[in-house]
């Protein structure tokens, strides 16, 4: 295929898609926001330490102290928004919301569009390193064949898209609207890409094949089979009939499902609830993140040990300066309401699907178990590094992947 | 050196008297209060809602007068005394009747001892409403460990058994040597231990809400750590034939919702890590309270947003018991409750050990809008001496505090045959 929208087919999709302007947008904290946020960290009220010397009760007070003190003091969150503003960013309305996004478009006519979204407690800025190797391959120890245009929507009530006003904003209702933003930008033809809450929607996407989406790839695929899921619901152990592949990841699901669930059971059932403490407290908000940073990165829960201390302080300052802790909640509450978990196995029948499976990722997905809900696996790699933010931590292994996913549809 | 033992162990009285820094600090935070956007539902489904949360924010940051609560507590006897390592405080009322009946209530989550305080002149002196000579209570309401003006515990161990323990120490430091305890909520599980360790003097306990559920029911709640043969709601429908309380599903549904509650899990998986929004933002941690359970959050909504307060749940109330939890900064060791109750029954069911008998006299009173509506049939199975089991027609989670009247009559009617 030569290049993925013609001219021809751009104006085509102009004509027809054309009912949304698409505006500029950059990023511009006001000052007296930040000022402020300084003035709360300052403020904050400490617990007493926990009672146990390891993280088995949440994040140890003596951790997200010093992350806290060094986020009122040495940050500086004027350094993200610069190369965030270096980055062509817009907004436009799609379905009542307005959807920001960054498009980066390549300097190879051949490059292939594609749709990257990221996922909860996450950003756009999970997604910075990986844009120059995929845009630029060349210049990245890949080649100019392997080259991606991106487009990196902003997810409804995160960051500096709008914040939905009724119910109803499921993976589903998000991939039509990120379906229609690709159309709108004249990319007929492109392939979608997520971790988390972007690998739900873009194989909700895929499960609904929409005309033009050629493939998905994903770092975390839903793959666990609907009888394995009624084991785990029920809390059981490993039934006896896995592999010892899928017994692996079985007991990590359970062990995610038993320790490492009361977010989600909280955002599930009472999304405004933790919204409060999420919109006053700069410390509330950093240690409810934090601790996934720990718990999901391939760092043995030191988080320090992959990310720096500005890059995780600009997700979560990302999320207090846009007062989306609630809102970005709620995406919880809407696919507790469509039914069916994270990890649930999506029926992608035909379309193309890749997977990587990073190693401390929630859990590791088995490859047979992706085989009997993907009907066309077009690529499936087990890497050696990397977790659940796999953009984030292995940049270069994650682009490899991407570049090595999406090969086959270049022809 | 035994003098600084005799000292710590001493009980001693007790004011409250909470710096003016420390009350206008949190007007000013609550004044300060950065809100979410509202929530998208026009129920609780979401949630607290931002009208209920804000009118309390709006009261609490200037109408509300922390002065009088704390005059309240201060116009009760309180003492405080060091009981295995940790500084318990309790609330001290001795009935002038002699041959009172000497009572220990314990308060549950996220209450306090605000939440008993109506109970308090029904209980000692009923001859003042409505109530006989002869049903006269000495009340002892202490503060759990981590709670309130009680200590907080510097290390682990410090669920219901051991709080039991304490308690027994406590009456016998008292003097009481025949005595009762009651107990809702996690006084509830509080109590049952204190009953299955039996101390000496200790005659017969009542409940209002059923914490202790047949082993084999507790046994499936939390079957994932251990093997089993069959999946959860398997097993706990074949624990509950074997409770004899198969004939009982809404009751059997309603303990696996309570089990799944977002409080419950995160305070027990993670109580530091919601810790720091409970200690750090006062709306966060009023929104937080609020959300235990539908009815008692529909309740206080409406003393908030209708000026329609059920029973004792008006606003001043609600505020005191949230004040206290926010003015001793402890929402985080007080989390910690649901943690260690984690932790023993996981250690219990791992080591196959069943909790002790219990053959203790034990009354129990279903309110209709508790969390579970306990069958009789389930209190009978592990409660085999159950000496009184009645359903009152109002109140719910939070009886002492919604029906202090109705509550009193429970408690004179429960233990008439053990004086």
């Amino acid at each position: 295929m030569a290049g993925f929208a013609t001219t021809s087919e751009k104006e085509v999709i102009a004509t027809t898609v054309a009912d949304g302007s698409i505006r500029p947008f950059r990023f511009g904290a006001p000052e007296e926001d930040l000022v402020e946020l300084r003035r709360r960290i300052q403020a904050t009220r400490w617990p007493d330490k926990e009672t146990v010397s390891d993280r088995s009760q949440g994040v140890p007070l003596a951790k997200l102290r010093r992350l806290v003190e060094y986020w009122g003091t040495l940050y500086d969150w004027r350094k993200v928004e610069a190369t965030l503003n270096s980055l062509p960013q817009f907004i436009t309305d799609i379905d009542g919301v307005e959807i920001q996004f960054a498009h980066i478009r390549s300097a190879h006519d051949d490059a292939m569009p594609m749709l990257m979204t990221h996922g909860w407690p996450g950003s756009i800025i999970e997604l910075l390193k990986v844009i120059e190797p995929l845009t630029d391959p060349p210049a990245h120890g890949g080649a100019a064949e392997d080259a991606f245009h991106l487009v990196l929507p902003t997810l409804p009530g995160y960051g500096y898209s709008g914040k939905p006003r009724s119910i109803g904003w499921n993976p589903a209702r998000i991939a039509s609207a990120f379906h229609t933003l690709m159309l709108r930008l004249g990319y007929p033809r492109y392939v979608s890409q997520g971790g988390d809450w972007g690998a739900i929607i873009s194989e909700v996407l895929a499960s609904h094949s929409p005309g033009g989406l050629l493939g998905i790839h994903v770092n975390m695929p839903g793959t666990v089979p609907a009888d394995v899921l009624r084991h785990l619901r029920n809390f059981d152990p490993a039934p006896a009939e896995l592999s010892d592949r899928e017994k692996m990841a079985y007991d990590r699901l359970l062990h995610f499902y038993r320790d490492g669930f009361g977010y989600a059971a909280m955002m599930n059932q009472s999304p405004q609830t933790i919204g409060y403490a999420l919109a006053d407290s700069p410390a509330a908000m950093a240690g409810y993140y934090y601790e996934k940073f720990a718990e999901w990165t391939d760092s043995d829960g030191e988080p320090e040990r992959v990310f720096r201390y500005d890059e995780m302080l600009d997700a979560i300052t990302l999320y207090w300066l846009t007062n989306t802790g609630a809102s970005s909640s709620r995406s919880y509450w809407e696919g507790a309401q469509a039914g069916g978990g994270p990890f649930d196995a999506v029926d992608i029948p035909q379309l193309p699907v890749a997977v990587s499976v990073f190693p401390a990722e929630i859990y590791r997905a088995p490859r047979s178990w992706g085989e009997r809900s993907f009907g066309n696996i077009m690529y499936w790699n087990e890497v050696d590094k990397g977790g659940h933010f796999a953009a984030w931590e292995q940049p270069q292994i994650f682009c490899e992947e991407v570049r090595a996913a999406f090969k086959s549809l270049r022809t | 050196m035994s003098v600084t033992i005799e000292k710590a162990t001493a009980v001693r009285p007790f004011r409250v008297d909470i710096p003016n820094e420390a009350v206008e600090g949190l007007q000013r935070r609550v004044a300060a209060t950065r809100w979410p956007s509202k929530e998208l539902v026009a129920d609780g489904s979401q949630g607290v809602q931002l009208a209920t949360i804000q009118a309390l924010a709006r009261y609490w940051a200037t109408d509300y007068d922390w002065r009088k609560a704390e005059a309240k507590l201060n116009a009760l006897p309180q003492f405080k005394t060091e009981i295995d390592g940790v500084e318990i405080h309790f609330i001290h009322v001795k009935s002038r009747h002699e041959n009172a009946l000497p009572l220990l209530i314990t308060h549950g989550w996220p209450g306090s001892v605000f939440e008993l305080l109506g109970v308090i002149g029904p209980l000692t002196d009923p001859t003042a409403h409505g109530g006989k000579a002869e049903d006269a209570f000495s009340l002892v309401l202490p503060s759990l460990p981590g709670y309130g003006f009680s200590g907080e515990p510097a290390e682990v161990g410090w669920g219901p058994g051991r709080i039991a323990g304490a308690w027994a120490e406590l009456m016998n430091r008292l003097g009481y040597s025949r005595y009762v305890a009651q107990g809702g909520d996690q006084g509830a599980s509080v109590t049952d231990a204190m009953a299955r360790v039996a101390p000496k003097g200790l005659l017969g306990i009542h409940l209002n809400l059923l914490s202790a559920f047949p082993t084999a029911v507790q046994a499936a709640i939390f079957a994932g750590y251990f093997p089993a043969p069959e999946g959860l709601l398997k097993r706990l429908a074949i624990a509950l034939v074997a409770a004899g309380a198969d004939k009982e599903p809404k009751a059997a549904n309603a303990t696996a919702a309570v089990f799944r509650r977002g409080y419950l899990v995160e305070q027990g998986e993670h109580p530091q890590t919601v810790g720091y929004s409970l200690m750090d933002s006062p709306v966060g941690l009023a929104a937080w309270m609020l959300d235990h359970d539908p009815d008692s959050y529909a309740k206080i909504s409406h003393a908030f947003l209708d000026g329609a307060p059920s029973g004792g749940l008006t606003r001043d109330h609600i505020v005191d018991n949230i004040t206290l939890y926010w003015l001793t900064g402890t929402a985080t060791s007080a989390a910690r409750i649901y943690w260690e109750e984690t932790q023993g029954i996981l250690a219990a069911l791992k080591s196959g050990q069943k909790p002790p008998k219990l053959s203790l006299p034990v009354a129990f009173t279903v309110f209709p809008s508790e969390l579970i509506q306990a069958p009789r049939s389930w209190a009978e199975k592990v409660y085999p001496n159950l000496i009184y089991f009645n359903e009152v027609d109002k109140g719910g989670h939070f009886a002492a505090w919604e029906q202090p009247e109705l509550f009193s009559q429970e408690m004179r009617a429960a233990f008439r045959t053990l004086r």
